[in-house]
């Protein structure tokens, strides 16, 4: 338990190191470069555990501690899917191990994952739709110990679509489940 | 709005008024070859005033708009005969005319009478005479009539003008679009939102009586339930509160049951609720997706979607014993099918390379016809005389409405002043039917 606990905390270092270098994923947040520099080490232990792990914003997504004196990084909350498909990429295996690992670790967080679909076929099928690829997000976010009842599954279809348009490039962006964090 | 409109049809011209009113516009965009050529002479109106509607233009708009006649303009007409006795053959023959509508309006107490001939010219005969009366509200219902009567009885198809459609219209932007929930006239006048919602409204269809409209609608904490309002009285009831889909909603054929499609159960299946006692019976039982029912005109089938052999497909369940039989092979996309009204057939979105159809299956030969040449289509509707199909579509990246015959041989596009319109619902009965009082 404390080996595993520990192995996903050096993840998490890992990740946070790998991101400071990546400044388009890392948003307001981001700690100056002088900050590892620091000299006095005994104030800011006292410090350290204040800081919650993972926080809430206003804009219902998720900021992480990338670890202490490391920053936050805000987890990317949108997964795409294939025309008819409902089957989660592997591509966002990885930001949606974060998301799972947030909500095991905060029994109090609510998600609400919005499945949507492209225009195209027709518009119940496509609700249907949206709901086969919530669900298959929560499939995956519950199968690496996220709780069911953490996660509330609605479906737009093609009612909300995060583009206008046709054609191909609008669609992609279209098929899509976002995940929702709620107080 | 009903000052507006009234201050409308005293002041001003009524042409210019109801113009202003009409969201959707409608354009032939394809007529039959041999298309009836017909006059339509301004019924005589013994009175100072003007009529708050112009009868005959209402009559001559509906006939042309059906694709199905050619009208000649009054101002080619050598003469403007209001019966039978006055007509002068050879002036109409001159013009090749076939047929003519004439007839003259009375002011009476609470309202209007019109005395109306369908007359055909070659065989210098009466078809049709009849007399009607209706109030001054009910001036538009009276013109539908008479094009009803008209095309029944040139076409002997019943004719389709006195019903309305139900639709509806998203505006503003991604993410942050007002739903509206609207009725108007076929011909797109007289338009009356039902629902205006910053939350999708969808799936609205008609009960067989046409006094009640179930819709799906997620305004209730932006979740999905199924409503329905009753239009008399302009009561709505959330008929749904189930978690996860609430969707799909349709009367059955005598308005008892609502079928619908619920994810409760963890799948998208369909059930039917007894409208009468509250009892929901699950009729689908699969781990794919079951949507999109609609009902067999005797009430004893359903037809809907499923994606349970991999690809989204029509098939037909018997209530009697469950049993269920796939009804369409070719494509690998069907779906939203309704069975025309003498279950000959059914029309469906269908997608042939890449492009998604509206199509006719014929049930009995198994021949499959596309009907339409545009992109994107879906959400057919037909019309209560099963002669036509009303559909959504893009033109210029924007949602319309568009509607072809069975046949395929008429078109039109129904283009709106009013953002994206779609999921068109030809209403089941007429608005107004007069009784004919003997003349």
């Amino acid at each position: 338990m404390g080996i595993s606990r520990n192995r996903g905390l050096m993840a998490l270092v890992v990740a946070g190191l790998i991101l400071v270098g990546c400044a388009s994923k890392a948003p307001e947040e981001e700690v100056p470069a002088l900050e590892p520099v620091a000299v006095a080490p005994a104030p800011v232990k006292a410090e350290v555990p204040k800081e919650p792990a993972a926080s809430i914003t206003g804009s219902e997504k998720v900021t992480i501690s990338k670890g202490p004196g490391m920053g936050t990084e805000t987890l990317d909350g949108i997964f795409y899917f294939d025309f008819d498909q409902a089957i989660v990429k592997r591509s966002g295996h990885p930001e949606l191990d974060k998301h799972a690992k947030v909500l095991k670790e905060n029994p109090g967080f609510r998600v609400r994952l919005e499945g949507h679909a492209d225009e195209r076929g027709t518009r119940e099928y496509n609700l249907a739709l949206g709901e086969r690829r919530a669900n298959g997000i929560r499939a995956y976010l519950t199968a690496q110990g996220a709780s069911r009842t953490q996660i509330e599954v609605i479906s737009y279809g093609e009612e909300k679509p995060a583009v206008l348009g046709a054609g191909e490039s609008s669609w992609a962006q279209n098929r899509r489940v976002a995940i929702k964090y709620r107080r | 709005m009903t000052g507006f409109r009234l201050a409308c049809a005293l002041l001003i011209s009524t042409l210019v008024c109801s113009a202003a009113l009409a969201d959707l516009r409608i354009e032939v965009t394809q007529g039959v070859d041999n298309a009836v050529r017909i006059g339509v002479v301004p019924f005589n109106y013994p009175a100072r005033t003007r009529l708050p509607e112009s009868v005959h233009e209402i009559v001559d708009a509906d006939l042309t708009l059906s694709g199905r006649f050619s009208t000649l303009p009054v101002q080619q007409m050598l003469s403007l005969p209001t019966s039978t006795e006055s007509v002068l053959a050879r002036d109409w023959r001159l013009l090749d005319v076939e047929y003519l509508v004439m007839g003259e309006m009375v002011r009476m107490e609470y309202g209007f009478r019109l005395r109306f001939e369908l007359y055909n010219v070659f065989k210098q005969s009466v078809v049709l005479r009849q007399v009607i009366e209706g109030t001054e509200a009910e001036l538009r219902d009276m013109a539908h009539y008479v094009s009803d009567e008209v095309f029944a009885a040139l076409t002997g198809i019943p004719g389709a003008f006195s019903t309305r459609i139900m639709y509806v219209t998203a505006d503003g932007p991604a993410g942050n679009q007002n739903f509206k929930l609207n009725i108007a006239d076929a011909d797109g006048y007289r338009r009356e939102t039902i629902l205006a919602s910053k939350e999708p409204v969808l799936s609205a269809t008609w009960s067989p009586d046409g006094n009640k409209v179930a819709y799906v609608s997620f305004e209730n904490d932006a979740r999905p339930a199924i409503y329905i309002r009753d239009l008399r009285t302009g009561l709505t009831q959330q008929i749904t509160n189930f978690s996860g889909l609430n969707g799909a909603p349709a009367f059955s054929p005598d308005g008892r049951q609502l079928a619908m499609v619920l994810s409760k159960d963890g799948n998208p299946d369909i059930y039917v609720l007894n409208l009468e006692n509250r009892r929901l019976r699950r009729i689908t039982r699969h781990y794919g997706i079951d949507t999109e029912p609609s009902w067999r005109v005797d009430g004893e089938a359903i037809v809907f979607t499923s994606n349970r052999g991999g690809k989204p497909q029509i098939y037909q369940m018997l209530l009697s014993d469950l049993s269920i039989e796939r009804l369409t092979f070719e494509g690998d996309y069907n779906a939203k099918a309704s069975l025309l009204p003498d279950g000959s057939g059914l029309v469906m979105v269908h997608r042939r390379e890449g492009v998604f159809h509206i199509a006719l299956l014929n049930l009995q030969s198994g021949r499959l016809t596309v009907l339409t040449e545009t992109a994107l289509d879906e959400s057919p509707s037909i019309a209560p005389n099963g002669s036509m199909l009303i559909y959504a579509t893009q033109m210029d990246g924007e949602g319309i409405l568009s509607a072809v015959s069975i046949d395929g041989g008429v078109k039109f596009n129904l283009p709106s002043s009013e953002g994206d319109v779609r999921e068109p619902a030809w209403s089941p009965q007429k608005t107004k039917v007069f009784t004919p009082i003997s003349p």
